[in-house]
């Protein structure tokens, strides 16, 4: 059985509809990506398996639950961590306050026992740690370990944001667009991280990428959306030798001449 | 700076950074246990008014500074607090040592509750729900006479601990430490949550709330928990506050209260503990540095001036358009500066704390 | 008969609430900042104004007293922005509420000390005359108040849509970057509304002021007129407007049918049952941040 199945999942804003009747299954240990031109809906595909909304049509189904019977804040919990295409990441906290963040679905603890610090509190806070300076060497992240976010270069956030999401211990990682805005040795520091995160730390890993050579490089199997509807599907190559995919890239210049 | 080796998991638990701080924290707690002895009965009552502020004031900061959420109606919660802990003690006869504590959890679950409906609401709205509920507040105490002794309001017993009974004006050291000892237990509490996940689920709420609720973060229930803890707090300096100023009406818990209880904090600097402290002397203090000021005119200077009405309130005003415009951290922010330039002596350089430029953060989207 | 009474006298506060409400919700649809200081600005309007026509203090004619408050209110509103408010570009919502706030305690402690903290009556024309219509007494005063807002909401939807600064102000409100790439001067717009929203402040103001008398903390009535915001949706004029009457209209039915004390709470009560169940008000629209 699939980790993850996408069932003919349709979401409108509006008039708009952003994915229409899309269909895709993820396989454990699999990296998968989601390819496509902007504003294709392949955020939204992420923010409908985080449950940020409802989707008009279709079920959403990991590891046997029915996520559409979940509300969003249980995803983390059920083991589906993600990253977002701006950055989200807690501004005003440290970065190792963020990935303790991460660590929320571990919580054992109650309002009354922390209120008090109690022994068991501190022996679970030292076992949160240690779990997030693993994710801290994993990435390479010593040198900002005690800095706020807000500080922070943006290419050293985007892996703040990654380390985050692991420390999750997610079955699924979700990662939208982890190298936008990076620079050609930080991307492949992502391509390296990320066969890791597969190879090393058996994570499945669904991802929005531009970067064709890296969605090339690190996935097993590539989907293309363009206005909400699923193109091709298959390994990089076959997608990227797609008629339907490489018209909807450069554009389809017979349908516009006939538009305009 | 002083460079920090880690070498445990338990260097960031530990309540102290280092031995430098706690020695600093131990003259500081030793200086205010001896307060007493050092300063005049007037001076401690007013120090004691500042702590009863600077409780109320960590009560609204981990609404405000930790978790993001405006409340322009805590002055509801120091009177749930307030008359809870009297009404506890003359109506069903409790003891203080009773009375004291349920007050503050009868203020706490009040809040949380109260918090359900509006945890949906953000910024502006929040404010005036807040607001509203201040509002309200006033006229439900008036309405529930009976209980509250509507506008003729309360007096407060002597607080009596375990047969040892303690009078504000008849023995105000033993008042000051009480006040001095429920402080601390806050302080020890905000910072008990600063290092556990709740804390950091605050924090997340505050600044993500999308990303918090992909971190598994139940984001309302988060609120309405901050909301608790919150006023619990501020219930707890509402029940010291009545036996402080003994007799009490709804009038002392009026909108503006609650105004003034987040504009302090904001003075203090949001997001610290230090700036409930530093607000709180702002406000307590100010009425008496004003009445001060003046006698010293009068007699230095020979210039007599007549009690202008509400000088304070405008200072303070001002006081406060001052530091949003200039440092919008607060004291707290005066202070971390200050700080920096002494250990880093002679290092300091100008343009350290430049503040990062931030950009309009439209918040109509969530 | 005195259901049409109540019915004038609480559409009379309701417009001045619903006024104080418009200048709320016009800086915050164009600005998203929160002007708390709105009630005091009305309060300010109505002082200025007795300040210029009352007998005790400059005398000077009722027709030209009005004018000059509402000019004054309007260069104080666009002092404040560009004193302040301009300044805190980039803070947070709260910041702006918090400032906002503090500015009223000024203006409230000005006022007071010049003008004195006695409730004061403005000397206009209109004060104790009555209408009789079809056997039914009415205040010419509260009258004037109804057809003036009237008046003016008119005159103000019509300024919106047709003239240039109109248009401009409604594009800055719609969206402040893309107005900023079209050649809109943001900045000189953000300071007109201000200006705009000092002189419907003064509007009310000396509404307010000829319905009664006026003290310094009147414009604590502010907090009713946010309330009204909310009611009828932080987004909409008309919104604002309506909500403000719909406060207005509730107070004295809900004196006139119910104990006293319980009546007071009525219009937060409503504000309470919008936030739970229209969190977003009846006239608008708030989107969700897109990730
Ligand atoms: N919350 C929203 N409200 C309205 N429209 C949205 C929302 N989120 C996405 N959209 C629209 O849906 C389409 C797909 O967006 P998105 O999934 O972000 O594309 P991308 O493939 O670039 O990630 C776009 O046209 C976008 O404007
Ligand atoms: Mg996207």
């Amino acid at each position: 059985m699939s980790l993850l199945s996408v069932r003919n999942v349709t979401m409108k804003f509006g008039g708009l509809v952003a994915v229409n009747d899309v269909s895709f299954d993820v396989e454990k240990g699999e990296v998968f990506a989601l390819v496509g031109p902007n504003g294709a809906g392949k955020s939204t595909v992420f923010n409908l398996i985080s449950r940020f909304y409802d989707p008009f049509e279709g079920e959403i189904v990991f590891d046997g639950e029915n996520l559409l019977d979940h509300a969003p804040s249980d995803i983390a919990q059920l083991g589906i961590a993600r990253t977002f295409q701006n950055i989200e990441l807690f501004e005003n906290a440290t970065v190792l306050q963020n990935m303790l963040v991460g660590r929320h679905t571990h919580r054992t603890s109650n309002l009354l026992s922390e209120l008090f610090f109690l022994p068991s509190v501190r022996r679970a806070e030292i076992a949160h740690r240690r779990a997030v300076e693993d994710a801290i060497d994993f990435l390479n992240l010593h040198a900002y370990r005690d800095q706020l976010i807000a500080g922070l270069p943006y290419g050293v956030r985007k892996v703040v944001e990654m380390g985050r999401a692991m420390a999750i211990g997610p079955k699924l990682l979700l990662l939208d667009e982890p190298a936008s805005g990076l620079s050609m040795e930080e991307t492949q520091d992502v391509a390296f991280w990320v066969e890791d995160i597969k190879k090393i730390r058996g994570i499945t890993v669904l991802m929005v990428e531009h970067d064709m050579h890296l969605v090339a490089s690190v996935s097993d199997r590539v989907m293309a959306l363009a206005d909400g509807k699923r193109l091709a599907l298959g390994t990089p190559q076959e997608v990227q030798n797609d008629p339907e995919v490489i018209k909807a890239y450069i554009g389809a210049p017979d349908d516009e001449q006939e538009a305009a | 700076m002083r460079v920090q080796f880690k070498t445990s998991y338990d260097t960031d638990i530990r309540l102290f950074k280092d031995r430098y701080q706690l020695a600093w924290y131990a003259v500081l707690g030793a200086t205010l246990i001896a307060l007493p002895w050092l300063i005049d009965v007037f001076m401690l009552g007013e120090i004691t008014n500042v702590l009863i502020f600077a409780i109320a004031g960590m009560g609204l900061m981990i609404l405000v500074g930790q978790t993001g959420q405006a409340s322009l109606g805590h002055a509801a919660f120091l009177a749930v607090g307030c008359y809870a802990n009297v009404i506890l003690q003359q109506r069903a006869g409790l003891p203080f040592v009773v009375a004291f504590p349920l007050a503050g959890l009868i203020s706490g679950v009040l809040g949380a509750l109260i918090a359900l409906p509006m945890v949906r609401l953000h910024g502006i709205y929040l404010a005036i729900a807040t607001l509203a509920m201040s509002v309200i507040t006033e006229d439900i105490i008036i309405i529930a006479e009976p209980l509250t002794g509507g506008v003729g309001g309360l007096f407060a017993p002597d607080i009596s601990l375990f047969g040892y009974v303690i009078n504000r004006y008849g023995d105000p050291a033993a008042f000051y430490w009480f006040t001095l000892a429920v402080t601390l237990f806050c302080v020890w509490i905000y910072r008990n949550l600063l290092r556990s996940p709740l804390g950091r689920a605050f924090a997340a709420v505050r600044d993500s709330e999308v990303s918090a609720q992909a971190m598994g973060v139940n984001v309302p229930k988060t609120k309405a928990i901050a909301f608790g803890v919150s006023t619990f707090i501020t219930g707890l300096s509402g029940a010291i506050l009545g036996h402080y100023i003994g007799v009490f009406t709804p009038e002392a818990f009026n909108v503006l209260v609650s105004i003034q209880l987040l504009l302090m904090i904001v003075v203090g600097g949001l997001g610290t503990i230090h700036g409930a402290f530093f607000g709180a002397l702002v406000i307590a203090l100010l009425p008496t540095g004003i009445g001060m000021a003046r006698d010293w005119l009068a007699a230095n200077v020979g210039l007599t001036t007549t009690a202008i009405p509400g000088l304070e309130t405008a200072t303070f005003g001002v006081i406060l358009i001052a530091f949003m415009l200039f440092e919008p951290m607060g004291l707290y922010g005066i202070w971390a500066k200050m700080r920096t330039y002494f250990e880093l002596f002679p290092f300091y350089r100008q343009g350290m704390f430049v503040r990062q430029k931030s950009y309009l953060k439209t918040e109509r989207m969530r | 008969m005195e259901t049409i009474q109540l019915l004038v006298s609480g559409l009379a506060n309701g417009c001045i609430y619903g006024l104080i409400a418009l200048g709320f919700v016009l800086i915050y649809k164009a600005t998203e900042a929160v002007n708390f200081a709105q009630g005091d600005m009305m309060m300010l309007g109505a002082f200025l104004t007795l300040g210029f026509a009352n007998s005790n203090f400059l005398g000077l004619p009722f027709l030209i007293a009005v004018p000059l408050a509402i000019l004054s209110m309007g260069v104080i509103g666009y002092l404040i922005d560009i004193v302040i408010i301009r300044r805190l570009f980039g803070q947070s919502q709260v910041a702006i509420v918090i400032v906002t706030i503090a500015l009223g305690f000024v203006m409230r402690f000005a006022a007071g000390n010049i003008f004195g903290f006695e409730p004061q009556t403005l000397e206009s024309p209109l004060i104790g005359r009555d209408v009789t219509v079809g056997g039914i007494f009415l205040g010419l005063d509260e009258l004037l108040v109804i057809i003036a807002t009237i008046g003016l909401t008119v005159g103000f939807w019509l300024y919106f849509s047709n003239t240039k600064l109109g248009i401009a102000m409604q594009a800055a409100s719609q969206n402040q970057l893309a107005a900023y790439y079209m050649g809109i001067p943001v900045k000189r717009v953000q300071s007109l509304i201000w200006a705009i929203a000092g002189m419907m402040a003064a509007v009310a103001g000396i509404l307010y002021a000829s319905k009664g008398s006026i003290d310094p903390n009147a414009g604590l009535l502010g907090i009713k007129a946010f309330a009204a915001a909310v009611i009828g949706g932080m987004g909409s004029l008309p919104g604002a407007l309506l909500g403000g009457i719909i406060v207005g209209m509730i107070e004295p039915f809900a004196s006139r049918y119910i104990p006293a004390g319980y009546s007071q709470v009525m219009p937060y009560l409503l504000l309470f049952l919008m936030l739970v169940f229209r969190p977003h008000g009846i006239l608008a629209q708030v989107h969700r941040k897109k990730v």
